[in-house]
């Protein structure tokens, strides 16, 4: 086991290390060779060029760039290169409106996704699986900004029922909170359930035609006991696991269109504001951040199923 | 296997037979796409929504001679101060405070304008070929490099798989979105090449780009199980070349798997181009999209909301008949594949 963990541990801090390379070189290499050229603007003399080029180092080797940019983003002194502010700062600012938005709909998600997988499932090729099916597929085909437009529109501007966005924070007003996210919840959950009812449903028809479910059937149990001691326990994995990763994309700053379109000004959102200005620094911060959660938590998931089922641990 | 009900084996091997039980009599030679076929016509629902995805494509690609033939207008003139007849009276296309006018259901405006005077209809129409060219483009770039890695993969094992799996885990890490925006925002500073950011190109790329471990990773585990199957020693033993077993031997049996995939990917490729676009890298204004229309839309919101809705309703539609099909080709294939866009 210890050494399947150091394994995979390792696996994961060489892709690490590879993300942060990439998003380097997206920043350095791709975009018209000298960033100095884009910071000194339009009209600026081969003077100010060099002054940039020696205060930013773009003048070392690129191996140099790289670990000073690495060193800058982990010691919290990633700066914007045309706003100014201190990326961590921002970034840390935008956590609790992205972790308040991650964890309710996670919840919701989940558990919906759960029930109406279980549902279609257990209901297979009859109405309530059809009906499902096409509440699942609209879902998965919803754009959270048209969803969230939409319903800002009706319970925001229309009924007055919601507010038409923003982020009250937790602390200062929970009610307000709850109010403010009840809506975001609702929108990020609909793209989630409708992918995940569905891999749910196939992995339980899946799951039906083991031998140890026969076995429980044989052994006597009802249907309902054997659905939850047995098929349900078994076809979750699979769910859970997936949701660890989605969650982690969420709380990196994958919801962007969530929370761009409830203003919710999360880390998400502070990735979109960045588009608009050209803004490359916080983005690349967001996306390599983003990227080493997801890894992270693969590594994660992998070493607690190979705790769970030592078959695993042989296969890598 | 002596039944009929044996016949669709051949797919994925691990089919088992009772999906291909009907209850009813099928000649004993009914190959699989055949017996396919006969599933995918008896699914109304997909078929229904096919019917409605080729309906869009059609409209959309007669966007010229709607706008020309009937609105009389282009994708971008704008008419700020004009005015239009309904009713027998003129109303302003754009109010005095700034409002756009919604739907006439006359041939000018038929959809209302936007805030700079557009006719929406054609906007839409415009937008809907930008947003399909963009995903079929996507779509092709993610099959045929998703195809060629994943076989490769699987088919070779060692050290090209390791790098070609760990490559495809890196992009996979990424969120889809984020690494849409990250290319995106460098791409529009720079191009790529001799391409400008405002090419259509440019994000049919970068979405092409961001799918391929999606379909690569799936298609190389399933190329591997096919390597060690006897029909292939067969082929390696008869002296065939590499090549020739990945294109006569192992391709045809992913092709059901590939085919599968081809609408999953148009519909989240189209769904990531209205992202890209709503955020505003992806494809460039004035040039219309359903993506960068909705988020025009937005500035006029509560007031105008038919600028929000119509694209909206449009791009769903569009994404859901493509998903619902999708489905149902995927169980008339390949009942038992768990072939989906996750992480």
């Amino acid at each position: 086991m210890t050494r399947f963990i150091v394994r995979r541990l390792l696996a994961m801090v060489v892709v690490m290390f590879v993300i942060s390379v990439l998003t380097f070189l997206l920043f350095e290499a791709i975009p018209n060779g000298n960033p100095a050229f884009r910071l000194a603007g339009r009209t600026a003399t081969a003077a100010e060029i060099q002054v940039i080029e020696i205060k930013y180092g773009f003048n070392k080797p690129l191996y140099i760039q790289y670990l000073r940019t690495m060193k800058n983003i982990f010691t919290g002194q990633a700066y914007s290169y045309t706003q100014g502010f201190n990326v961590l700062d921002e970034v840390k600012a935008g956590l609790p409106a992205t972790i308040s938005l991650a964890v309710g709909a996670g919840i919701i998600w989940l558990l919906t996704a759960i029930l109406f997988g279980t549902l279609a499932a257990v209901r297979a090729g009859r109405s309530t699986d059809r009906v499902l099916t096409v509440v699942s597929m609209l879902g998965v085909s919803m754009p959270p900004f048209f969803l969230g437009a939409v319903l800002i529109y009706f319970l925001g501007y229309k009924a007055n029922i919601f507010p038409i966005g923003g982020y009250v924070k937790f602390t200062s007003d929970p009610i307000q909170w709850f109010v403010h996210m009840l809506l975001p919840w609702f929108t990020l959950s609909v793209l989630f359930i409708g992918i995940y009812a569905r891999v749910l449903r196939a992995t339980i028809l899946d799951t039906v035609n083991e031998d140890y479910v026969r076995t429980a059937h044989a052994k006597g149990l009802s249907d309902r006991q054997v659905l939850f001691r047995h098929t349900l326990r078994n076809s979750l994995i699979p769910i859970i696991s997936l949701w660890g990763l989605d969650f982690a994309a969420i709380i990196g700053g994958g919801a962007i269109l969530t929370e761009s379109i409830y203003n919710l000004h999360g880390v998400g959102q502070l990735a979109a504001d960045s588009i608009g200005r050209l803004d490359i620094i916080p983005i690349l911060v967001i996306v390599m951040l983003a990227a080493f959660a997801v890894v992270v938590l693969a590594a994660v998931i992998d070493i607690v199923y190979a705790y769970l089922d030592p078959r695993i641990r042989l296969s890598i | 296997m002596a039944t009929t009900s044996g016949t669709g084996t051949e797919f994925s091997g691990d089919l088992s037979a009772g999906f291909n039980a009907e209850g009813e009599d099928l000649a004993p030679g009914t190959g699989p796409w055949a017996l396919a076929w006969r599933r995918l016509r008896r699914n109304k629902v997909a078929l229904f929504f096919g019917g409605v995805f080729v309906v869009i494509v059609v409209l959309c690609l007669l966007a010229p001679v709607y706008a020309h033939d009937v609105a009389h207008t282009t994708a971008s003139a704008e008419d700020i101060t004009g005015t239009v007849k309904v009713g027998g009276k003129n109303v302003d296309i754009v109010s005095l405070t700034g409002i756009p006018i919604g739907p006439t259901w006359h041939s000018r405006y038929f959809l209302g304008a936007d805030s700079n005077g557009r006719d929406t209809a054609v906007r839409l129409l415009y937008g809907g070929r930008n947003s399909l060219q963009i995903g079929v483009m996507a779509t092709l770039i993610t099959m045929v490099l998703a195809l060629i890695l994943g076989v490769v993969a699987g088919y070779f094992r060692g050290l090209a798989d390791g790098f070609i799996t760990r490559g495809l885990d890196v992009i996979w890490a990424f969120p889809a979105l984020l690494l849409g925006i990250t290319l995106g925002t460098v791409i529009a500073v720079g191009g790529i090449g001799p391409l400008k950011g405002s090419s259509l190109i440019v994000p049919a790329v970068i979405i092409g780009f961001v799918y391929i471990p999606y379909v690569a990773k799936p298609l190389r585990g399933q190329v591997l199980q096919l390597r060690e199957r006897e029909f292939i020693d067969a082929a390696r033993q008869q002296g065939l070349t590499h090549t020739r077993i990945m294109f006569s031997e192992i391709l045809p049996n992913v092709a059901s798997t590939i085919i599968v995939f081809i609408p999953l990917i148009l519909a989240n490729a189209i769904l990531l181009e209205a992202g890209l676009s709503y955020l505003g890298v992806g494809v460039e204004p004035p040039n219309p999209s359903w993506g960068n229309m909705i988020s025009d839309g937005l500035t006029t919101i509560p007031e105008a909301f038919h600028n929000v809705l119509v694209p909206g309703i449009m791009l769903v539609l569009a994404v859901m008949s493509v998903n619902i099909f999708g489905d149902g080709l995927r169980d008339a294939l390949d009942p038992r594949a768990k072939v989906r866009i996750t992480r």
